[in-house]
């Protein structure tokens, strides 16, 4: 088999896992598009927020640290105590909740019946709120973060496939948690709306606000747990990506790279940020791959939105998005 | 008493339809016209220019051009950014293929280069709607300014990768390059920025506004009474883009002197340019005005009083002016959706009743 070929396909594996990533954070968007209207455009930030307060908590940092030391002229930075993973994870996943109930009650209560653009805009404002907060909380140096999910090739597969190709893929082990980890969240989030009652309430607000309302659905109670939802499958992200590439600035950037995503697989549908995902990360490490070194490289910046604009074109509301009706 | 149109007799149908009904208004404007072109310019210095004047006048001009498309036709975009890039690429490489050409015509040639490029990526607009097409401009920032970057013929194979202004003149005193003067290029500015404004003002009062207006308000609706969404999407697109060329021009140009895509056009500058016409108010030419002053203003002021008076260290400073910056759009955005340019026409609607108000 040619050499070029056997690349091919381990580019393609590696597009799998990275839009495994990619739909992770697309899955956050869907779950409050779909329950509240709302285009969150801070869940970059969020999953951001959730790694740097994990990092946080593990190491004992004291919350604004920076800012107590410059104000009362001490000198405090940590506590002295490590906390396990688990335990921390817990902690931030309650952070979560506290966060999704500030920003229900003091932002989207007052904006209900706004039109969608005010919300996307009072999403951005939120996403750089969170991001000047978090800054000054957990101060905004590089953090490592370790939760103990094994990293590093994985020789299993190497060894495999140099058996059968005679050339060996290189998959990191944390790609196929991650895979691992995004398959159960999605099951468990299908299982949660189907099956449990606040579910059911969720896809009730989601189909119809005021119908919701009048069969006695608690639209607050909903959004709230939306965004609870939403700030859990940030911190799921968070973990990913702060392990793979460290808790830093441009981790909020990821929510850029969940944008197409959205597009491709439309903005209502779960499956579709799945499969969004995937086609995205396939797509844009085999264009890399492919055309990349012919037009001057670092495609990836732009391929993904191109390419989910090509497929819009086509299709307006994306591959799964539900059919948009217009009338005067 | 003074604020209203009674007493002020119109015998011409020019008087009727000129911009400033309200003869407050009009002297008003001429009072703010004088100022900026026979006042300001005799006390600005250099701090003044580059800290306050130039970003508030270059900015105005993209939230101009920014708010003709989404505040008028009600079509998102991210991709102002990208848009300046493109005015800003443009007008470098004219400056240097065209040396002798006046880089008055450099700026507007400008202008319609990117003019050409929005109407290229607004047309997919004609068939994705709403969030759909915002995610969609991001294709064109995106695109663009890796296109900046990595293809050297724009950059004149310079071997840094940035675009440098060479001295050009106006008049015979420079305009642009190291060698300024304070007065100079702010004049430049203010003399494009009245010029946009004056277009952008008349334009969306006119046939064409209002059309652009119908499209907004429901394009299926503006269809149906003749309104053709082909012509008018694309014309707004193209406007819009012009005008945000011409900013990016001056920005590079005139501003900045020298650029790297990456950093002067990034993702970033399309946000804060978003935020300054939903600050000022959406729909409003007056409101592009009004956002771009308060986001030159605000870094700045808290820059004065945070880091100038209270003695913070600048770090701090920095990061409580992202969550400030935060705080304010959200609050605005909850008190009054419809931006300054609502607070300024429910205070003029005020003083036309004063001081009888029922």
């Amino acid at each position: 088999m040619p050499e070029q070929f056997i690349w091919g396909i381990e580019v393609f594996l590696n597009g799998l896992m990275a839009g495994v990533l990619y739909a992770l954070v697309a899955l956050g968007f869907v779950l409050i598009y779909k329950a509240s209207g709302i285009f969150n455009y801070a869940q970059g930030v969020m999953a951001l927020f959730a790694a740097m307060t994990l990092v946080g908590i593990m190491n004992g940092q004291v919350p604004f640290a920076h800012l107590i030391n410059a104000i009362f002229g001490t000198n405090v930075h940590h506590f002295g105590w490590h906390v396990p993973a688990f335990v921390a994870i817990l902690l931030t996943a309650c952070v979560m909740v506290g966060f999704a109930w500030i920003v229900q009650r003091f932002i989207f209560r007052h904006l209900v019946g706004q039109e969608p653009i005010i919300l996307f805009m009072a999403t951005i404002g939120l996403a750089y709120f969170l991001e000047g907060v978090s800054d000054l909380m957990w101060n905004s140096e590089i953090k490592k973060l370790d939760v103990g999910l094994p990293q590093g090739i994985n020789f299993a597969i190497d060894d495999y496939t140099y058996g059968i190709f005679g050339y060996g893929f290189f998959i990191d082990n944390l790609d196929i948690v991650a895979t691992i980890i995004a398959a159960i969240l999605v099951l468990a989030l299908t299982i949660f709306s189907q099956y449990s009652k606040q579910g059911r309430a969720m896809r009730a607000v989601a189909d119809d606000h005021q119908a919701a309302l009048s069969v006695g659905v608690s639209l607050n109670f909903v959004w709230i747990m939306v965004w609870s939802v939403a700030g859990f499958v940030a911190l799921v992200a968070g973990i990913m990506w702060g392990t793979k590439s460290g808790v830093q600035f441009s981790l909020s950037l990821i929510a850029l790279k969940a944008l197409p995503v959205l597009m491709l697989g439309g903005f209502t549908s779960i499956p579709g940020a799945i499969v969004g995902g995937l086609i995205i990360g396939v797509g844009e490490k085999l264009f890399e791959f492919a055309v990349g070194p012919m037009i001057g490289g670092a495609t990836e910046n732009w391929f993904a939105y191109v390419l989910a604009l090509i497929f819009l074109v086509f299709r307006p509301q994306g591959l799964f998005g539900e059919k948009i009706i217009e009338r005067v | 008493m003074f604020y209203r149109e009674s007493g002020d007799f119109k015998t011409t149908y020019i008087d009727d339809d000129q911009t400033f009904p309200i003869k407050f208004d009009r002297y008003r404007y001429y009072a703010v016209m004088f100022v900026a072109f026979a006042i300001i310019p005799f006390m600005v210095n250099d701090y003044w220019v580059n800290a306050i004047f130039l970003p508030f006048l270059i900015y105005s001009i993209a939230a101009i051009g920014l708010n003709i498309l989404v505040g008028y036709c009600g079509q998102v975009s991210l991709g102002t950014g990208g848009f300046m890039a493109v005015g800003a690429y443009a007008v470098y490489k004219l400056m240097t293929a065209f040396p002798d050409v006046s880089i008055v015509f450099h700026i507007f040639a400008a202008g319609a280069i990117t003019a050409a490029v929005g109407v290229l990526f607004g047309l997919p607009s004609l068939r994705i709607k709403g969030f759909y097409l915002a995610v969609a401009t991001l294709a064109a920032q995106f695109f663009l300014v890796w296109l900046f970057n990595r293809v050297p013929w724009f950059y004149n194979y310079s071997a840094s990768g940035q675009i440098n202004a060479p001295e050009r003149t106006v008049f015979g005193e420079a305009v642009t390059g190291p060698n300024v003067n304070a007065w100079a290029v702010y004049l430049i500015c203010l003399v494009f920025v009245t010029i946009t404004a004056l277009i952008a003002r008349n334009l969306t009062r006119g046939t064409l506004g209002r059309k652009w207006m119908a499209i907004r308000d429901m394009d299926i609706a503006a269809e149906i009474i003749g309104v053709n969404p082909l012509t008018a999407k694309m014309s707004a697109f193209a406007v819009s883009s012009f005008f945000i060329g011409i900013s990016g021009a001056l920005f590079f140009a005139v501003y900045l002197g020298a650029a790297e895509t990456g950093e002067a056009f990034g993702i970033t500058k399309s946000f804060l340019i978003l935020f300054m016409i939903i600050i000022g108010g959406l729909g409003s030419i007056f409101g592009s005005f009004a956002g771009a002053a308060f986001l030159v203003l605000l870094p700045v002021f808290l820059k004065v009083v945070g880091a100038d008076w209270l003695g913070v260290p600048t770090d701090i400073v920095a990061h409580f002016q992202l969550v400030i910056v935060g705080a304010l759009i959200i609050l605005f955005l909850v008190l009054e959706p419809h931006g300054l340019a609502q607070l300024w026409r429910v205070a003029k609607e005020k003083l036309r009743l004063w001081p009888f108000p029922h």
